[in-house]
This record gives structure tokens, sequence and C-alpha cells, in this order.
């Protein structure tokens, strides 16, 4: 060996590094002027008087004297509760079939369990009217046969149905995973302990799936009543999202009632994640057991078999349906009272591209930009909590979990209420600038990103990087050299993430946007579906959506299942 | 590759050294000087803070008081990068992104060295720890002693000052323990490298360091040679931690002018002639120091065999005499045949072996 190391000089070294206090402050004052102050706003608004500005109770009293609003709220509770039993009676059979039996279906249940979500409800609605509604394919047919009519798609019904088919695999994936949790040991304990049948169930495997059960169907609750996009394409108006929405964008920011209701869609948000985390505290219970791997499973009887396979034949019809009709639609000549459509035709595609590309490309750079943010505010915040020492860093990640009970309507009004005073050098406000979406939609999609890039952080043993430095790394260079391409695989999870949801995200989206040469995908499909003339172009733009999120939730999944970014093998 | 021939070992001088974390006090009034080229270990059980002593010398651990010295310069304010110690971390931390080549060129790009010099240079690191064909193998795709060279190659490939290593053997099977140890005295000693060993385990500490710090809660209790730990005890923490002791509580006492240590009724040992008076001390004594005959006798104390372990080269008797049970060893193929438990015994201490503390 010949040459020594270079010449190293001295220096001081403080206890926190500049760098880190900066980094710190930005990410916090990302989250309290685009997260906290806008939510804060509109709480704060629910509580002033419109004309004088005083600190006030009279915004509800006015909402609870208000017969439309007190209907539209028992209409979000009512659909959300019949979601959530809607879901379960879907979900909970196919849970309990693959965790009990042997049966080869449970890959296709498996399959169910990831096909509805990447479709967004709101993208088949117009499609599921075509198929259930009142004149739809299987009520033309059930006339036909049976001269009956099922109002499968009649006002409330058909959000419920819709957004049941759309969310029940949230119940489906949490109920499964408890259920593979539970040792067959326990079961067999019990069992060895007298416990048998019913009282087993009641004792055992009930109490160990509970949790999961709670955590999804709030989920789903929480989803539901927050959702603005899916009542407004079935013209469904007499609930509190789009009772919100109507109210700020046809009467104005001034008026108190679009708060009021903002308020209301926070507290029972929070409310149910409260209940969810009540749930579930204190029973994680997969660390109490070894292995796990599920119950003890049984073979089935041949007409039990035959019964499996229908219900789950039917629910992946139901499924399948909104994509199907969503297909048929945007291939169709014309569709109108009859089962199918009367010819096929590329032609929505053609018209999409032609008159309206921005929105497919607006779609991809919103999400792009919104994923990229997202995991770039994510992994600063994995960072600071997991690596250094500042101050109430875990802070930082509770406020960001917080996005997740802030409703997309409350976003967008937070955001229009707080932004628009704020004029651009153009003398546009800046709530109406383009960019404004893509921070909305960033910081809607913020939790999944911080999860992800947390996971992926975690994975990154602190020694790797000190040995680094050990052999002369500085911070940026260990951090370049080691600690980045370590952790792309969950930064690259978390982005795909963040891009696949944000691509069809509409209910801050709905607000936000202004004209429509800004607008994405999904508020093309909504302006689209208000003619029966863009019905077709519609469904082409959904099927787009469809086709983005779909090769994301392919990717992610290869992404997931290696665990690690490209480098590692 | 000869560190040595271009630069002189390094000495460390570590003076009032005191760490907390928060209301923990890790490291209390440490000083300590290690001398250029000597083979140093940091003992004690785990805890102790001799890891966290490590880490104050490699630069990862800010200590409240104190100074650390590499080679006569300070280096308490200088970050790691800038230290240029080599340290092997118990883990390894070998890098699953890079190839073993990768991982071991990486503190001399760090160092800016010309890509020419490199590749000679990598390549003459991975011959010394035998690895040479691994070169472009990932380090999941090798074993637990291999992953432990490549550790070794990546540190020593900068010639650094000093050589760290934590528990570097803790993560290999028993076999293996042995031989690389064995391995790891050879290199220090080819490279003429300060090398600073931190092992909970006197065993490995014994058998490759030129000398002990033994350490426990937070405080350095001893330094020595292995040998000079073994027989000397500053203190029962040295004395316990190092082999197997019996402990034994009683008094000094002067009969006849000449001191003895008594223990209950029936222990009375006597000791070296300059050994002072004591109401309340503590005594020493090894296993192999210990004498059993077979049946009563007039000299020793009277016990009953409690129990007995055969350890392959030895016997060990556990010997209950009055309230005490003290352990005995004898060489199992001595020829003075097996004692069967529950036979009546007598015990003596052998001359000169035993230690006494204060109480």
């Amino acid at each position: 060996m010949s040459a020594v190391a270079a010449p190293l000089a001295p220096a001081r070294r403080p206890a926190t590094p500049l760098g880190e206090w900066l980094l710190a402050a930005g990410v916090l004052a990302f989250l309290a002027l685009f997260l906290v102050a806008p939510v804060a706003i509109v709480v704060v608004v629910a509580f002033l008087d419109p004309r004088s500005g005083a600190p006030t109770l009279v915004n509800f009293a006015d909402f609870a004297r208000n017969e439309l609003f007190l209907r539209s709220l028992w209409n979000s509770l009512w659909v959300s509760a019949m979601t959530v039993v809607l879901a379960s009676l879907f979900a909970l059979p196919l849970a309990a079939i693959t965790a009990r039996f042997h049966f080869r279906g449970a890959a296709l249940i498996r399959t169910l369990g990831v096909v509805p979500l990447i479709m967004p409800p709101f993208a088949g609605a117009v499609a599921m009217q075509l198929l259930f509604g009142r004149n739809g394919s299987i009520n033309l047919l059930l006339g036909d046969w049976f001269d009956v009519n099922i109002p499968f798609m009649e006002g409330l019904n058909g959000v419920i149905l819709l957004q049941a088919i759309h969310y029940f695999p949230f119940i489906l994936l949490n109920v499964s995973a408890s259920l593979a949790n539970i040792d067959r040991s326990m079961e067999e304990s019990a069992q060895n302990l007298g416990a048998s049948g019913l009282r087993l169930f009641r004792r055992i495997v009930f109490p160990l799936a509970m949790p999961g059960y709670v955590a999804g169907a709030s989920l789903v609750f929480i989803k539901v009543f927050d959702d603005l996009a899916t009542p407004l394409l079935l013209n469904v108006k007499e609930m509190l999202a789009p009772q919100a929405y109507l109210r700020i964008t046809s009467i104005g920011l001034a008026d108190p009632m679009g708060y009021v209701i903002s308020v209301i869609l926070i507290a029972v948000s929070v409310g149910s994640m409260w209940i969810a985390a009540l749930a579930t505290r204190g029973r994680d219970y997969a660390t109490v057991q070894r292995g796990g791997g599920g119950l003890a499973r049984r073979e089935m009887r041949p007409r039990d078999k035959l019964l499996a396979y229908a219900v789950v034949l039917l629910i992946l019809a139901l499924t399948l349906a909104p994509h199907v009709g969503l297909i048929l639609l945007s291939l169709a000549t014309v569709w109108s009272f009859a089962p199918l459509p009367d010819g096929y035709t590329l032609a929505h595609y053609g018209r999409v591209f032609a008159e309206t590309p921005q929105y497919v490309w607006n779609t991809l750079l919103y999400a792009t930009l919104a994923g990229v943010l997202a995991v770039a505010v994510g992994s600063a915040i994995a960072w600071l909590v997991q690596r250094t020492r500042i101050p109430g860093r875990a802070g930082l990640d509770y406020l960001a979990m917080g996005a997740l009970a802030a409703p997309g309507v409350v976003i967008g009004i937070g955001y229009l209420r707080t932004f628009y005073g704020v004029t651009l050098p153009t003398g546009q406000p800046l709530a109406t600038f383009w960019f404004m979406i893509v921070i909305a939609l960033a910081v809607r999609r913020l939790p999944y990103a911080l999860r992800a890039c947390t996971a992926g952080l975690q994975q990154v043993s602190p020694q790797l990087e000190e040995a680094a430095e050990n052999l002369g790394a500085t911070r940026p260079r260990t951090v370049r050299r080691i600690l980045l391409p370590l952790m792309a695989g969950g930064m690259l999870a978390g982005f795909v993430t963040a891009f696949a949801t944000a691509s069809v995200e509409l209910s801050a989206t709905m607000m936000l946007v202004q004209n429509a040469s800004d607008a994405p995908l999904a508020y093309g499909l909504y302006v689209y579906m208000q003619s029966p003339a863009g019905r077709g172009p519609g469904a082409a733009l959904g099927m787009i959506a469809v086709a983005i999120v779909g090769l994301c939730a392919f990717l992610s999944h290869r992404l997931f299942e290696t665990g690690q970014g490209p480098e590692m093998r | 590759m000869r560190a040595s021939a271009n630069r002189e070992p390094a000495g460390v001088e570590i003076a009032g050294v005191n760490l907390s974390y928060g209301a923990t006090h890790v490291l209390k009034d440490v000083d300590l000087t290690i001398e250029p080229g000597e083979f140093f270990a940091f003992l004690g059980p785990s805890g102790c803070g001799k890891t966290t002593l490590l880490r104050l010398i490699a630069g990862f651990a800010q200590a409240q008081t104190g100074t650390v010295r590499i080679a006569g310069e300070d280096v308490s304010a200088l970050p790691p990068w800038r230290r240029d110690v080599g340290m092997v971390f118990q883990s390894y931390a070998l890098w699953p992104h890079m190839t073993v080549a990768r991982n071991v060129a990486f503190g001399l790009e760090e160092r800016r060295l010309p890509r020419s010099e490199i590749g000679p240079r990598v390549a003459a690191a991975l011959d010394l720890v035998g690895l040479g064909d691994l070169a472009d193998r990932r380090p999941s795709q090798l074993s637990g002693g291999q992953q432990q060279r490549v550790a070794l190659a990546r540190t020593i490939v900068v010639e650094p000052k000093l050589l760290l290593l934590d528990e570097p053997l803790s993560n290999l099977d028993a076999k293996m323990r042995v031989q690389v140890r064995r391995e790891l005295r050879d290199l220090q000693q080819r490279l003429g490298l300060t090398t600073i060993f931190v092992t909970h385990d006197q065993e490995e500490a014994n058998t490759i360091c030129d000398r002990i710090a033994v350490m426990n809660d937070g405080a350095i209790q001893q330094v020595g040679a292995p040998m000079d730990l073994y027989e000397n005890p500053a203190n029962l923490f040295v004395a316990g931690f190092l082999g197997a002791a019996n402990i034994l509580e009683g008094e000094v006492t002067l009969e006849d002018g000449h001191p003895v240590f008594r223990s209950g009724a029936t222990i009375r040992i006597p000791l070296a002639a300059d050994e002072p008076a004591r109401h309340r001390a503590r005594l020493m004594i090894r296993p192999q120091h210990c004498e059993l005959a077979a049946g009563a006798a007039a000299a020793g104390a009277a016990g009953r065999i409690a129990h007995r372990e055969f350890l392959g080269a030895a016997m060990r008797y556990g010997v209950a005499v009055g309230q005490s049970e003290i352990l005995v060893e004898r060489p199992f193929d001595s020829g003075q045949g097996l004692l069967e438990v529950g036979a009546p015994v007598s015990l003596a201490a052998q001359p000169g072996r035993a230690r006494v503390f204060p109480g």
C-alpha cells in the first residue's frame, strides 16, 4: 500500500446539526400551511357569525333547523351504515370460506380483494345505472322473464351498492389478516379444554377476529361518509358532502353551512378512527404468539363446495359489474333501454384524446408531482423521527397522519378559504392555481407515503450508515451512497401508492378545479357524465384511469412482494 | 500489505470522560491509556459501557466531559468521518446493495483516491483475508465468517490509525470463533495496528489481547495483562468475572501473630503474613486451588459433597460446608478417585492462593 489517506482537518461539531433543524422547520411549515391552517380555518369559520365575525353557535342552530341538512345528515349516516352492512355481507362469507376450508377458489378470492380497489367508485357509477338501473340490463331481463323490477340503483340504494362493491375489500383484507394471525393451537387448546361449536366461535375466534373487523368497517364508514364524487355522479345531492360542495360552489365561500358540514365530517371521521383505535388498542395479538398460520382448515362436502362457489362467483360478478359496464359504455355507439349496446366503436377514445387530452396529461402531471412531494415530505419525516434527536419529532409523524382525518371536501374548502385572498403576480388567486391541486393531493396521500417511507427506513440498520461515516463519508455522502439506495424500494412503493390514489382523487380536486384546462381525468369524467352524449367519452376516460391505477397496483404488488428496491436481489 | 510501513502505530489516551444519556450515567470518570501497537480489550457484562466507550473513540457518542486523544491529537470535537479510525461492527454492517469489492472500495473512494490505486488495494485487502475470489459476490451470498472478513477487509484497507472491533465474534458459531480470533491476532501482529476489542467473553479477551480493561457499571475496574488480572484481581468483580471463584464472607484475625481467615464455625484459612486483621472481610479462592480429601480429617474443614459436574478435563464438586457451598475442581485423571454425592470430605486451601478483600 502506498498512499496515505487525505489529511483530515479538525472541525467543531454541534449537538444537533443546523441542517436537521432546517429540515424539521421546513416540514413543519409545509404541514402547518397546507394541512393545519386550512382545516383550522374551516373549523373556526363554522363557529363565527358570518356578519359580525363574533364567536357563535348560531350556524349549528341554523343547520339543525334546516330540514334539508338534517335529511342529508341522516342520509349520509344511513348510506355509510348500510354500506358497512352490505360490504360485510360480501366480505365475511369470503373471509370465512378461505380461513376455514380447503378451497380451490381461494386464489380467486384473493384477486377479488384487489380488483374493486383499482377503480374509483364514481368511475363505474353511470355504467352501473345502465346495468342495474330501472331501465338497466338486469331489470330489463328481469322484466321480460319475471315481470319484476328491483330498485338496485334508486336514490340512496345506488350509492350503497356502488360503495359496498368498492369498499368491501377493506373488510375482507382486515378480517382475513386477523384470522390468519390466529394460531390453530389457540383453537385446539380451547377444544382441548372442552369448548366446541358456537361456544368456541363466540369465546375464541370471534374476539380474536373482532379488532380486524372493526378496523376495516370503520375505515369503510369514514370513506363512504366523506365521499363526494360517487353521490354526485349518481345525482344524489341530499347527502352531507354533496351539500357542502353545492353550498360553497353555488352560494359562495362566505356561506357558513359548508363549514358547519365540514366540522361534522371531521367529527365523524375522528370519531370513527377513535373507535377503531379503541377496538385495536392493546390487541395486537400478532405479537403475542409465534407463527400464526390461521385456523385449522377442513374439507368441504360437495354440497357446501357448490354453495361456496356460487357465493364467490356471485360476488365476483358484482365486483366486476362496474368494470364490465364501463368497458361496454366506453365502446358503445348507443346503449339505452337495451340489455347490451346496439353497436361498438372506438370513437369515444378518439374523442377524449382529440378534444380533451389535457385531462390525461394533467392527471399524469399532478399525480407524479403529488407522489414526489408526498414521498419527499414523508421520507423527511421518517428520517427525522428515526435518525435524529430533534425534540418533538414524533409530533411531525402524528401531524402528517392527521391528514387521514381530514376529508377531501374539507381540504378543498379550507384551501379555497385560506388561499383565495392570496393573489399571484398574474392577479390569479392562489387557491385557483393548478399547483394547489398538486399540494392538496400530496397532503391527502402523505399518510400512505409516510408509512411506506418509514417501513423502508426501518429496514436500514443505523450501523450501515455509521460504517460509512467511520470510513470517511460525510453525512450528506452517507445519505446519498448508503441510505437512499437502501430505502429506494420503500420510497418507490410509497410513490406508486400515492400516484395511483392521487390520479383518481376527486373530492378535493372538485373543489379546487376552476377551469377545464387545469382539470385532471377524474374531474373530466364527472364533466362528461353530466350529459348523455358525454357518457361514452366519460367511460373511455374511466377506462384510462382503471388502466393507470391497475398498472400501479401491479407495480406496487411486485415491489412489496420483493420487498426491496431494484438494486437488491 | 503492511500498514506499519508508512504509519507509526497510534496510541489512545482517554481522560476524565463522563457520558450520560438522560439520567443514565453510562461512563463514569473513565481514564485509560492504550499503548501504540497494543491489542487491547474492553471486557465486561452487557450494559457495562464498553461499547459506548468504543463508540466514543469512533465519534458515534458524545461525552459530556473529558477528552479522547488519538496519536496525541484531541479528536473529541471531530465527527466520525474525520477521525480515521476503522471500526468493525457487531452486525458487520455490510451494505447489501454493493458487491464485496464495492464495499471494500468505499473508504478509499471517500478518500478520493485515484481509481488506478483503488483496484489493487481492494484486491490486496481481500487477499489478506482470504476472500480474493469472492469480490463480485453480494454480502447476502456469503457465510457469517466470510461477511466478518469482508467487514475486516473494508476497515483495514483504508489503513486506519486504529482498529476498533465491536464483539466481532459474537455472530459466529463456537468453532469459527476460535479460528477467527486466532486469525485476528495474527493479522494484528502482522499489521502492527493498535486494536481495541470489545467483548463480554473473558476467554476471547484472555486468548488474544495484550491487555484488558475490565469494566462494570460504566467504570473501569482494573487494567492489566490477562494473567495478571486472573492472579491479582483488584476487586471481587474482577475476581468473579475472570474465571470461576469461591467468595466467602468472614473475618481476618491474628492467631499467634499469624493472620487467619475465619468463616462460620468450620472454615479456617491461614493467610500470608502481611495480611492485616479485619472485622469484616471477603475471601476469594479459585476452585482448582482447593484441596479435597475423602473422610473427615483434622486439618481441613469438614463438609459433604452436595453435587458434582463432569467438565471433561476436570471434575467439579460442590461441597457443603456449614452454611456455604464451595466449588472444588480436580483434574479428572488425577488418580485420586471419584467422590460420590453425600460423601463426607475435608476441605483445605492451597497455601498462598487465597485473596482477601475488605468486606
